[in-house]
């Protein structure tokens, strides 16, 4: 216990370390569904059979984009976006140019994960929102994403607690936060307690997240 | 009143056309009840989707009162479709909505005012038998309530037409005439015009006015029904009035002629069969029977077997006489155990086939009772 107070790495660098792997996080998790969530809705509307289906568009977006950004190894991604981060935050160092290789990497996660819960909407609510008369838009927003509200509100927890898992990986590129902290003092110094310390913090965090998410589904859920 | 005429709808399947629909056309009359029974595949989904314009029919047209709903303009189909109600097999409730929530659904669309909304999902609700249940969540609900609170929302933007897709399929038998009473009902009260779509002939014998045997996209049987349970060939009288296909009762007449008899509105208050005893002074056996009230009216289904040699032409003489539907069924003179009854099982048969839903006699009478 000693250990923990008397360290002066987790004294002087724990606090900046947390502030920086939520900044990653937040700041990620509210791109990922500003243009993750959409982009699932789009994915599935335009698929064959779908609202407005259109067979061309839907390929190259699901296929080429969708398929190719996932099947890149994250830590790849992230060092190849890093040009991009600097044009866009004109830095390439700080959890605030980490967050847009992070967005990246996860938004086409997110926006699959969308797509399958609009897709476990029944049909029939979808004719029957259309017999009576609504607009694709009112289809959309009405029974879509309202009816898979608490399956959405899972598909973040997810992407929420796997973007906690890729910061800690960003941190190794210039990102910092927790991941860095652990790599450097933990690793490189052989600081145990350093090391020990970061794991139960990003436990706990995924914890919070996963039980706060859950909770906020369970509310919305009136299956 | 809505009017279906020649309605096609032919499906691409890569090089091969699917004719789903091949020249339906009926109409039903405001304030009846009009049922389409058939079999899966029969076309009844197809008719289904070409009605509300979820498909646009091939060919052929559907009018509400007059108005053209096949031929609408993209930007006015949403319109019409509010001209027709939709009653699903599974309600399809939003499950985020509550009950009044989902009765108000049709209404939010058109952006009806709040306090208007609220005042007519309340009434709506009253009128389904649902008071009290504003709050309820279609989970928190059974599946007759369920149903309530769809035709509640299906009558919310007050429609010409209420369209019920298999509304009772899902149903327990209690619960089924519950939904239809309510139909039934709901019809003569806001003079609707309802067509119901089923598999189930229950449902057409209490509740319809006028049915349509679908087949293979085409309506091979259709009218009052009244007129088709009187006819003795139609297949759907064979259906209404079934006759179970019974193995013939070991008696003393066996090896007579077996004859199908069918009483129709006033005829079925004869005393016929006796009647058929003391003319030609020949005993006679029922092998089986099923009596119904259909339409308001009462029909007798009988099969009777006449002892050996009697002389059945100048019995069928009789009954026609007295307007009587009558017609030989078998006639096989060896004292063997079964009678041929070839004819009449290869109709059943097809009504098996059909997936038409025969009920015993027990079992309708009960209903019916």
């Amino acid at each position: 216990m000693n250990d923990i107070f008397s360290n002066p790495v987790l004294a002087k660098a724990l606090p900046e370390a947390i502030v920086e792997t939520l900044q990653m996080v937040g700041i990620s998790a509210f791109f990922t569904v500003l243009v993750g969530l959409p982009l699932g809705v789009f994915l599935h509307v335009t698929a064959p059979g779908g609202l407005r289906p259109m067979p061309v568009t839907n390929r190259i977006m699901s296929d080429v984009i969708v398929n190719i950004t996932r099947s890149i190894p994250f830590a790849i991604l992230m060092v190849a976006l890093i040009p991009l981060a600097r044009l866009l935050t004109g830095t390439s160092l700080g959890p605030i140019a980490a967050s847009v290789s992070l967005s990246i990497g996860t938004i086409p996660f997110f926006a699959r994960l969308v797509e399958t819960c609009l897709r476990d909407v029944h049909h029939g609510k979808i004719d029957a929102a259309q017999v009576m008369g609504s607009t694709k838009m009112q289809v959309i927003n009405k029974v879509m994403l309202r009816e898979s509200l608490p399956a959405l509100v899972a598909a973040t927890t997810t992407t929420v607690v796997t973007l906690v898992g890729y910061s800690a990986m960003a941190g190794l590129v210039g990102g910092g936060g927790l991941g860095k902290l652990a790599y450097n003092y933990g690793f490189q110094r052989f600081d145990v307690t350093v090391m020990i310390v970061t794991i139960v913090l990003i436990i706990v965090l995924v914890q919070v997240i996963q039980l706060v998410g859950e909770q906020i589904a369970r509310s919305l859920d009136h299956r | 009143m809505i009017t279906v005429t020649d309605l096609r709808k032919v499906y691409r399947q890569g090089k091969k056309e699917v004719v789903a629909l091949d020249g339906v056309t009926l109409s039903v009359p405001k304030g009846s009840i009009h049922g389409i029974i058939g079999h899966s595949g029969a076309g009844k989904s197809t008719l289904v989707r070409c009605l509300t314009l979820l498909d646009r029919p091939t060919s052929g047209s559907v009018s509400i009162d007059g108005t053209e709903l096949s031929s609408v303009r993209d930007s006015e189909i949403r319109a019409a479709r509010r001209r027709i109600g939709m009653v699903f097999q599974h309600a399809n409730l939003m499950d985020s909505r509550t009950a009044a929530g989902n009765v108000a659904h049709p209404l939010e669309l058109v952006k009806t005012p709040k306090d208007k909304i609220r005042a007519k999902v309340a009434d709506l609700l009253s009128l389904v038998g649902l008071e009290g249940f504003e709050n309820a969540y279609p989970s928190q609900l059974s599946g007759g309530q369920r149903q309530r609170v769809g035709i509640a929302r299906a009558l919310a933007a007050e429609p010409d037409v209420l369209l019920c897709d298999e509304p009772t399929s899902a149903l327990d038998p209690a619960t089924t005439d519950e939904i239809l009473d309510l139909i039934q009902d709901l019809t003569k009260r806001l003079q609707l015009t309802v067509l119901i779509i089923t598999h189930e002939m229950n449902v057409v014998k209490r509740v319809c006015d006028s049915v349509s045997l679908l087949s293979k996209g085409r309506i091979i049987e259709h009218g009052a029904l009244k007129d088709v349970a009187g006819d003795l060939e139609s297949k759907l009288a064979k259906a209404l009035l079934p006759l179970p296909a019974s193995e013939p009762l070991k008696g003393a007449l066996q090896g007579g002629p077996v004859l199908e008899i069918l009483f129709a509105g006033d005829n079925a208050k004869e005393p016929v069969l006796t009647g058929v005893a003391r003319h030609f002074d020949i005993d006679l056996n029922v092998l089986a029977g099923s009596v119904e009230t259909l339409g308001g009216q009462q029909f007798g289904h009988l099969r009777v077997q006449l002892a050996e040699n009697a002389d059945y032409d100048a019995v069928l003489a009789y009954l026609h006489q007295r307007g009587i539907g009558a017609k030989l069924a078998g006639t096989k003179t060896t004292a063997s155990d079964t009678v041929d009854l070839d004819a009449v099982d290869l109709d059943e048969a097809d009504l098996d086939r059909a997936g038409l839903d025969k009920t015993g006699l027990g079992d309708a009478a009960g209903r019916n009772s």
